[in-house]
C-alpha cells in the first residue's frame, strides 16, 4: 500500500560520489543529511547527520553494517560507536535515542533524497 | 477478587526493585508508588557517570511505560507528607489521600550536613541525586578550586568527579587521621593517599572545619587550627542520614541516631508498615549499599506473597569505583592477630598493598584489603562468602602462584553451586551455569536471562569466567570470536586470510563470515589485511575506523588533528618553522605531545589534504597518530650530549622508528630508547624499550602506560644493535599475528600461557621454529612502507573523499565553532 504524502525529492549527488559501503554528507539548506551506499546489499539509506548522543555531525562518517539474524542494517557513530538502525532510526545500543530517516531513490545514476 | 493495595513511599533504587520483585511473584496487588524526585527510579550507584557523558535517561532503571504496562500507579514529584495509621491512609503534598493495606517505606537517606556556620552559602552542595549533580555541574564551570568534605567512599568519588568536571584544583578535607576509615586500615590508607595525590588530589587529614567563609557565596574554609583554604565551591560528603522523618511523625519506632527500626521481616513497629533500603535500621545497623537493600526488597515481596524469608544482615564488602585507583575491602577487613593470621604484601614502588586475614587454623579466608590492584577481589570475596578451603599456600591468593604448577581448585568452577555471584540481583553460580547449559553463551545472553551483571557490574568478569569455564567443562569449544559475523578468533582469521591470499574485506566476509559486517569486524579485518599485505589503507576506506579512514583523529566538534612524524623526537629548526607556518595558516592549535612530537588540532576535513601537502613538501611524513600502528620511539638525548650517556640513544631511536613506521598491528605500539639506566626515555613503560648498558643494550618488552600501567619485562641483556632489531622484529611480528583485536602487548602477554618465559623461547630460542618466517614477514612490511598521506595528496580521487558536503565540496561544516584561549583556539562544544 502506498500512502500519498508530500515528499520533495532533492537531487543529492551521483551514485559514484558515494563510496561503496560507506556514507557522505549532503547539504539541504541548513540541514545535514547522511547518505549511505550499502552496495553490498544494493541498498541506499539516509538519516540525519547529527548523532544524538553528543550532538556530533558525524554519522555520515560512520561504519555501516548489519546485526542479528535478519541482518538489520545499521550505522555506527565514529565518536562512541552508538549504533542506529538504518530502517527505523532507533538506537540499537541505547534505547532512548532516535534519529530521523529519509527515503532514497536512485534514477539514472542520480541519487535523490526524499524530504518529508 | 480482593486486591490488597500496597503503597510504596520512595521511588529510589530499592523502592523500584521492590515493585519489580513483587511483580515477578504476583500481580494480585494494587500498587501505588510515590516519589519525591521528578524522575523515575535511576541508578544512584553510577551517579558519577552523569559527569562522564551518561544522561539521566542512561541512568534510568526503567521507563514510564513499564509502570503503566504493569498497572502500577506512579506519582512523581509528590512526596508523601503524612501517614494516618489508624485510618491506614497516606496524604501526599499534592493533596492525594490513599488508603493502604500495606505500606512500604523506601525513603532512602539524605546527605548528612554538619551544622557548621556558613553552610547555607551559595556554592555548597551535597552529592546524592541527579538534581544535585546538575547544580554542581553548572556551578563548576566558573570554579577553579573545589573541596570535598569527607574522605570516605563517596567523598573520594565526588572528588574524582570534580576533577573530571575540569575544576583545576581539588581538595579533600578529612576529619579523621586517614582516608576511608570504615573500609581500610591505616597502611592501606597511606598507600591510597599517595595514589590519589598522583591523580592530582590535594588531601588534608586531621582537619576540622570551623566555618564556611564568604559574602553570600563560599570563598574559603576556616579550620579549627586557624588555617584557611580559599575555595570556589564545596561538596559535602560527610555521611548519610536515613530519611525517617515521615516514620517518626507517624509514631513508628526509630533509632536514636536515625533509621526506622525493623525486624527480620522488615516490619516496623506497625505490622502493616515495612521499611527497606537505606532508611531501615536492622539490629542497630543502616545498610548503605544497594545489594542489601535489594535483599530487603526481596524479603518483603516474599512475605507479602506468602513465602517465608528473613533478612539476617548482609555482607558489606565494597570496591571503589574510582578510575585509576583500585581499592577494595571484603569480609572482616580489620580483624587482627591473635584472632587470625594476617598475610601482607606491600610494594611502595608500584603502590600496591594487599592484606588477607585467614583463620588461625589456616583453612578459611576471613577478609582483607586490596589497594592498587584489586583484580582478585571477586574471587577473594567468593572465597570468604562460601567458606572455601584455602590452598596450602594462601599467599598465592594475592601474589599469584609463582614457579610451581598452577594451583587449580581455586578457580570459579570450583565454587559451590549456591555461591552468590551477582549480589545486586542475587544470582547464584548454579543459575548462571544452568543458563549456559541451556544455550546462553555470551555475557549479553546471561544478562538477559538471569539479570546477573546488570546492577553495579562488578561481577561481570566473574560471570565471563563462569561462562567460559562451564562451556569448557561441557566440552564446548570456547572461542574468542571476533563478532557476530565471524566465528573465528583474530589469529585464526589472520591465518585464513593469509593462506587464501584474500585481499579485500568483502571477499573475506563472503568466504569466512556471514551478514554484512559491522564496526567491530571491519576494522579488525582492515588491520589484518594491512599487517599482511601493507596495501594503502584508504583504498578500502569504509572498513577503517573513522580515524584511519580520514588519516587523522576526529576530535570534539568534528575537527581533526594533524601529527607529522618526528622520529625520536629530533627536529630541525627549519622544520619547526614549517609547522609553525602551517598551523598559523590553517588556524590550528599546537601542542607538544607526550610522545615527543607536535600535534596540530582543529583542522577542517576539507583542509586536511592541503595541510598535508605543505608538510610533505617540506619533508614531513604521516605520524600515524590515527592508526593502530607504531606511534613514537621516544629517546633521551644520550651519549651525544649527556655526560652519563653510554650510547647514542637518539640515533638508535630514529633508526628503529624509521624501521617500523606505518606497520599496522592489533593496537598501537610505542617504543623508547634510553642512553643509560637513569631511563629518561621511560623505555620500560613502552611496548618495547631499549636501555643502553656498558656492553650493549637491554631489551624490555610489553610495557604499557594508560589506565593500567605495567612495566616492560626484560627480554634480553647486553645485546648488540643488530640482535636487538632482530628480536624486536620477531616480537612485533609474533604479536601482530597472534593478538586479539585492540589488545596492547602488555595484555597480550598477560593472557599468554607461560608468559614471559614462553615469549623468550619463541623470540630467542625459536621454540616454535618460526623465527625465520617472522624475520622475513617483518622485512616484507618494512620494504613496502609508504606514506599514506603522500598517496592521498597525489590522487584527485582520494582527495575528493575529504569534503564535508558531497554536494558542496568547498563548504566547511558550519556547525564547527572555535573560541579563543591563551592566544590559540579551542573547539566550542
Ligand atoms: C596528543 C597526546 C596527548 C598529549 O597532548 O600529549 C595523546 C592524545 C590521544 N591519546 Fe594518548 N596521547 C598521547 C600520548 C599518550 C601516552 C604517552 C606516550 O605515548 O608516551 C600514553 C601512555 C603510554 C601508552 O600508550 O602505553 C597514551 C595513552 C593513551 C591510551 C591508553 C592506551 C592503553 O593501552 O591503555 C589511549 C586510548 C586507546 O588508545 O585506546 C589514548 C588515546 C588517545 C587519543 C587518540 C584519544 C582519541 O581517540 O581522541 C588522543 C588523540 C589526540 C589527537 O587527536 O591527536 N592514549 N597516550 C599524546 C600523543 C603522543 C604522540 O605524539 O603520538
Ligand atoms: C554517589 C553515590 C555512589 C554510590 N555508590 C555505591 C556503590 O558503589 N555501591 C553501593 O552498593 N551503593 C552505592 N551507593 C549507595 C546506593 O545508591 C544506595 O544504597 C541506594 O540508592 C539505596 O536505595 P534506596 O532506595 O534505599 O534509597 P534512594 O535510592 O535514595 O531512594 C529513596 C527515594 O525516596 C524518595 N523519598 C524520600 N522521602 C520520600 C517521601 N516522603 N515521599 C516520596 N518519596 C520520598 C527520595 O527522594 C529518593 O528518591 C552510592 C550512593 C551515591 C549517592
Ligand atoms: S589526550 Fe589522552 S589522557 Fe588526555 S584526554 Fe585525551 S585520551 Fe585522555
Ligand atoms: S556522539 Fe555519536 S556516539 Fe557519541
Amino acid at each position: 500500500m502506498e500512502t500519498v504524502t508530500d515528499i520533495e525529492w532533492i537531487l543529492a549527488c551521483y551514485t559514484d560520489d558515494v563510496p561503496e559501503n560507506g556514507g557522505v554528507c549532503v547539504k539541504h539548506g541548513n540541514e545535514q543529511i547522511a547518505l549511505y551506499n550499502f552496495s553490498r546489499r544494493g541498498e541506499w539509506y539516509a538519516t540525519q547527520n547529527l548523532c544524538p548522543h553528543k550532538q556530533q555531525m558525524a554519522l555520515s562518517r560512520g561504519m555501516i553494517g548489519s546485526t542479528g539474524d535478519d541482518c538489520n542494517p545499521k550505522v555506527a557513530c565514529p565518536f562512541h560507536k552508538k549504533t542506529f538502525s538504518l530502517l527505523t532510526g532507533e538506537c540499537l545500543t541505547d534505547e532512548d535515542y532516535q534519529i530521523k530517516t529519509y527515503p532514497v531513490k536512485v534514477d539514472n545514476e542520480r541519487v535523490y533524497i526524499g524530504i518529508i | 477478587m480482593f486486591q490488597p493495595t500496597i503503597v510504596v513511599v520512595g521511588n529510589g533504587m530499592v523502592g523500584y526493585k521492590f515493585c519489580e520483585k513483587l511483580l515477578t511473584r504476583s500481580s494480585h496487588f494494587n500498587v501505588i508508588v510515590f516519589g519525591e524526585e521528578p524522575r523515575i527510579a535511576y541508578d544512584r550507584v553510577h551517579l558519577s557517570e552523569y559527569f562522564n557523558g551518561k544522561t539521566a535517561s542512561d541512568l534510568s532503571l526503567s521507563t514510564s511505560s513499564w509502570y503503566t504496562d504493569n498497572n502500577i500507579e506512579l506519582h512523581l514529584n509528590d512526596p508523601v507528607q503524612e501517614i494516618n495509621r489508624s485510618e491506614k491512609t497516606i496524604h501526599s503534598l499534592k493533596g492525594l489521600t490513599i488508603k493502604y493495606d500495606y505500606l512500604v517505606l523506601a525513603t532512602g537517606s539524605s546527605a548528612f550536613v554538619p551544622d557548621i556556620p556558613g553552610v547555607e552559602k551559595e556554592g555548597v552542595f551535597v552529592y546524592r541525586s541527579i538534581d544535585d549533580l546538575e547544580l554542581i555541574k553548572t556551578y563548576a564551570t566558573n570554579a577553579k578550586v573545589g573541596a570535598v568534605m569527607g574522605g570516605g567512599l563517596l567523598g573520594l568519588e565526588a572528588a574524582k568527579a570534580l576533577i573530571d568536571l575540569g575544576v583545576e584544583e581539588t581538595h579533600v578535607i578529612e576529619f579523621a587521621p586517614r582516608l576511608m576509615p570504615r573500609q581500610i586500615d591505616s597502611t592501606g590508607s597511606g598507600m591510597l593517599l599517595s595514589k590519589l595525590k598522583n591523580l592530582g588530589l590535594n588531601i588534608h587529614l586531621n582537619k576540622n572545619t570551623a566555618a564556611f567563609v564568604g559574602d553570600h557565596k563560599i570563598e574559603a574554609l576556616k579550620f579549627n587550627d586557624d588555617t584557611s583554604l580559599p575555595i570556589d565551591m564545596m561538596v559535602i560528603s560527610a555521611g548519610i542520614r536515613p530519611r525517617d522523618e515521615l516514620a517518626k511523625l507517624a509514631g513508628l519506632h526509630t533509632g536514636t541516631r536515625g533509621g526506622i527500626i525493623v525486624n527480620e521481616k522488615m516490619q516496623t513497629s506497625d505490622e502493616h508498615i515495612f521499611a527497606i533500603g537505606e532508611c531501615a535500621l536492622y539490629e542497630g545497623m543502616i545498610y548503605g549499599l544497594v545489594a542489601p537493600g535489594y535483599e530487603m526488597a526481596d524479603v518483603v515481596a516474599s512475605y507479602l506473597t506468602g513465602h517465608e524469608k528473613g533478612f539476617y544482615g548482609y555482607d558489606m564488602s565494597t570496591k571503589l569505583k574510582l578510575i585509576g585507583v583500585d581499592v577494595a575491602s571484603f569480609g572482616d577487613a580489620f580483624i587482627t592477630e591473635p584472632d587470625c593470621r594476617t598475610i601482607i604484601f606491600e610494594d611502595t614502588h608500584k603502590g600496591i598493598y594487599k592484606r588477607i586475614n585467614i583463620s588461625n587454623n589456616g583453612k578459611y579466608l576471613l577478609g582483607g584489603i586490596l589497594i592498587g590492584d584489586a583484580d582478585a577481589y571477586n574471587m577473594l570475596l567468593q572465597t570468604v562468602n562460601n567458606k572455601i578451603t584455602l590452598p596450602p599456600n594462601p599467599e598465592d591468593l594475592i601474589l599469584g602462584s609463582r614457579g610451581t604448577e598452577d594451583s587449580e581448585g581455586t578457580g570459579v568452577i570450583s565454587l559451590p553451586d549456591d555461591a552468590l555471584i551477582c549480589s545486586c540481583e542475587a544470582v547464584s553460580k548454579s543459575a548462571i551455569c544452568s543458563a549456559v547449559n541451556d544455550g546462553a553463551c555470551s555475557i549479553d545472553d546471561i544478562k538477559k536471562c538471569t539479570k546477573a551483571g546488570t546492577g553495579c557490574g562488578g561481577c561481570v568478569p566473574l560471570v565471563k569466567d563462569l561462562i567460559a569455564g562451564t562451556m569448557k567443562k561441557n566440552g564446548q569449544y570456547v572461542k574468542n570470536v571476533i563478532c557476530e559475523h565471524f566465528e573465528y578468533s583474530r589469529q585464526e582469521l589472520f591465518d585464513l586470510v593469509k593462506i587464501n591470499k584474500v585481499k579485500n574485506y568483502d571477499l573475506v566476509l563472503d568466504h569466512f563470515g556471514k551478514g554484512d559486517g559491522c564496526e567491530i569486524c571491519k576494522p579488525a579485518v582492515a588491520s589484518i589485511l594491512s599487517s599482511l599485505w601493507n596495501d594503502v589503507i584508504v583504498k578500502q576506506d569504509t572498513i577503517q575506523d573513522s580515524n584511519d579512514r580520514y588519516l587523522a583523529n576526529i576530535q570534539k566538534g568534528g575537527t581533526y588533528s594533524v601529527v607529522p612524524r618526528i622520529p625520536g623526537g629530533e627536529i630541525t629548526p627549519d622544520k619547526l618553522i614549517i609547522i609553525g607556518q602551517v598551523a598559523k595558516k590553517y588556524g590550528l592549535y599546537t601542542k607538544i605531545t607526550g610522545g615527543q612530537r607536535i600535534d596540530m588540532f582543529g583542522a577542517h576535513l576539507n583542509d586536511l589534504p592541503e595541510i598535508w601537502k605543505e608538510l610533505i613538501d617540506a619533508g614531513f611524513e604521516s605520524g600515524h597518530a590515527y592508526g593502530k600502528a607504531l606511534r613514537t620511539v621516544k629517546s633521551c638525548v644520550g651519549s651525544t650530549w649527556c655526560r652519563f650517556g653510554l650510547h647514542d640513544s637518539v640515533s638508535f631511536a630514529i633508526e628503529i622508528e624509521e624501521r617500523y613506521k606505518g606497520i599496522r598491528a592489533p593496537h598501537k605500539i610505542k617504543g623508547g630508547v634510553s642512553g643509560c639506566i637513569r631511563e629518561c626515555a621511560e623505555a620500560q613503560s613502552k611496548d618495547f624499550g631499549i636501555i643502553a648498558t656498558e656492553k650493549g643494550w637491554n631489551l624490555y618488552v610489553c610495557g604499557n602506560g594508560g589506565s593500567k600501567p605495567q612495566h616492560a619485562q626484560l627480554l634480553a641483556t647486553d645485546i648488540d644493535s643488530t640482535t636487538c632489531i632482530k628480536y624486536i622484529d620477531r616480537f612485533l611480528m609474533f604479536y601482530i599475528k597472534t593478538a586479539d583485536p585492540l589488545t596492547r602487548t602488555a595484555t597480550w602477554l598477560n593472557k599468554m600461557e607461560g608468559g614471559m618465559s614462553y615469549l623468550k623461547n619463541v623470540v630467542i630460542n625459536d621454540s616454535l621454529g618460526i623465527a625465520e618466517k617472522l624475520d622475513e614477514e617483518m622485512q616484507q612490511l618494512v620494504n613496502t612502507y609508504h606514506c599514506e598521506w603522500k598517496e592521498v595528496i597525489g590522487s584527485p580521487n582520494l582527495r575528493k573523499r575529504f569534503a564535508h558536503f558531497i554536494n558542496a565540496p568547498e563548504e566547511k561544516d558550519p556547525s564547527i565553532k572555535f573560541e579563543a584561549m591563551r592566544e590559540q583556539v579551542k573547539a566550542q562544544w
